[in-house]
């Protein structure tokens, strides 16, 4: 086994012959695959192939059944402190946004730095401004969640990660749960966060992302990798019959 | 004074007359320890709240995890005790049960805050997990996918919108202690009740003396049912913010 991927560095994270059993079902049956640095892996596949299980499964929000999960070559393991950790430098973007209801926009990006990182209110309030501006919500320091539209929700949830400087952001179909019109606003942050050179893994069903935007694109199908390479061979040649049939699913909406 | 009262509303007067510092201190007596027991007993509720909720599971070592099973095991117990038994019976064996077992008297006023605290906390505990678990699961995956631990998760995000969520309970708690304390009459609190029965004795006036009881009690349930309405409306707060840097400064919007 090599250290060494095709940029010449080492992996951040490598997930080796992963598995999870709900009860007695095998959801996850074996993954393994390195994340590089400035990669932007997206993962696709049917709903109820295991996507979401695995990104819970690598910032253990799930608890693996067996296989490991290695940031810089260490193990995560299963107690707090190893895992907070870990998930203090893997941040996490949820389909339902996830914020905190009693707070503002400002607090919610605040709360990190105060209570994980236990910095200054100073430095919190002044990188939270930084990465609301990034993602254009700076007007809205003011507002609860409630106030807020899906698009703007999640963008403020990609700012309260980002405030972290996490090495790596995970997205679990970041745009599914939002009104089609203001999908482009959330898409167009990711694009920027791509071109910052931001390692990320982002479940998806937005093809396009996956095909214009990523470097690596990951098929998942019934708790396997059944097939993964650079977009283009992904969604220009596939080669695995499941991969063929989803896309031309798609395709064919 | 001119003869004796002959009639409801002169006998009325007359026991005011006569006994007006005693209702006040009475009153007084009623007010400190419903307040301070429901305040005590709402601190031990979030606690013993928090414990019913959590499940140990970020407990590190062997030894830790079977001390918070313990201690999950004790919770139970408690709030079973206290939930299944009168609080007149709880007065009785806490008092009389403390000055046997400890050969000491505690003062009526001291036990009269222990009872309602652990009275109030045993069911303000359901109300307070029933409150967490009614806070969206999505939030704690939040708090945890940042890699902050249970505890500033629970105080800086849970709790206060739990307290938010269980305000009216803790008034209706409050205003339900107001009237439960006049059971306390039982180990000599020297409250409400306990002072009217002083006052009505005297003179055998006891219907004219429990009505004034009464009217006092009326008051202020009612008084303070409408205090707590008006902070839970401020509480809601406000529905609209100001747009930062908006083209008209200082715009309001509203969702
Ligand atoms: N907490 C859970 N308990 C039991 N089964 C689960 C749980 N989470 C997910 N599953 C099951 O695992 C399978 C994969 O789910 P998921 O990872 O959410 O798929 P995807 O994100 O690809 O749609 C599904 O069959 C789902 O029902
Ligand atoms: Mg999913």
């Amino acid at each position: 086994m090599s250290d060494t991927g095709t940029t010449g560095t080492r992996p951040i994270i490598r997930v080796q012959n992963l598995k999870k059993r709900f009860g007695d079902h095998l959801v996850l049956k074996n993954i393994s695959f390195d994340l590089y640095p400035r990669d932007a892996v997206t993962i696709i596949g049917s709903s109820g192939s295991g996507k979401s299980t695995l990104l819970r499964c690598i910032n253990h929000l799930e608890t693996p059944t067996a296989g490991a999960v290695l940031y810089h070559n260490e193990e995560i393991k299963p107690d707090i402190h190893s895992v907070n950790a870990f998930r203090s430098h893997v941040g996490m973007v949820f389909q339902s946004f996830n914020l905190f209801d009693n707070m503002t926009v400002l607090e919610n990006c605040m709360a990190g730095v105060l209570y994980v990182q236990h910095k200054s209110r100073e430095y919190a309030k002044e990188i939270s401004l930084k990465y609301l501006q990034k993602v254009g919500m700076d007007p809205y320091i003011n507002a609860k969640p409630r106030q807020l539209s899906g698009g703007m929700k999640q963008r403020v949830a990609i700012a309260r990660a980002l405030v972290m400087e996490p090495e790596v952001l995970l997205f679990d179909e970041p745009t599914s749960a939002l009104d089609p019109e203001m999908v482009g606003e959330v898409l167009d942050v990711m694009k920027q966060l791509v071109s910052d050179g931001l390692t990320m893994i982002v479940v998806t069903h937005e093809m396009a992302f996956a095909r214009d935007v990523s470097t690596r694109t990951i098929f998942m199908d019934d708790g396997y990798i059944a097939e993964e390479g650079t977009p283009d061979q992904i969604f220009n040649h596939p080669q695995n019959k499941r991969t063929q049939d989803f896309l031309s699913r798609f395709r064919n909406g | 004074m001119s003869g004796t009262p002959n009639n409801f509303f002169s006998w009325i007067i007359f026991l005011l007359q006569q006994y007006h510092g005693l209702y006040f201190s009475g009153l007084i007596t009623t007010l400190e320890t419903s307040l301070l027991g429901t305040v005590l007993g709402c601190v031990l509720g979030f606690a013993v709240g928090v414990v019913q909720c959590s499940s140990g599971e970020d407990e590190t070592t062997p030894a830790k995890k079977t001390l918070f099973s313990l201690l999950r095991g004790i919770v139970k117990v408690y709030v079973t005790v206290f939930r299944g038994t009168p609080m007149i019976v709880q007065a009785m064996v806490i008092f009389y049960g403390i000055s046997e077992a400890f050969g000491v008297n505690m003062p009526a006023f001291q036990a009269a805050i222990l009872i309602i605290t652990l009275n109030t906390g045993a069911y303000m505990s359901e109300t307070v997990r029933g409150g967490i678990q009614s806070i969206d699961k999505g939030q704690t995956e939040g708090a945890l996918a940042l890699g902050m631990n249970r505890f500033p998760m629970m105080m800086h995000i849970i709790l206060p919108q739990t307290m938010r969520v269980i305000f009216p309970q803790i008034g209706n708690t409050f205003v339900g202690n107001i009237k439960d304390t006049s059971v306390l009459n039982v180990i000599s609190v020297t409250e409400l009740f306990y002072i009217t029965n002083v006052a009505a004795g005297t003179y055998f006036r006891m219907f004219e003396a429990y009505t004034i009881t009464a009217m006092i009690y009326l008051t202020l349930t009612l008084a303070f049912n409408l205090l707590f309405r008006i902070i839970e409306v401020t509480m809601a707060g406000r529905e609209s913010y100001t747009v930062v840097g908006s083209v008209e400064p200082g715009v309001e919007v509203t969702a």
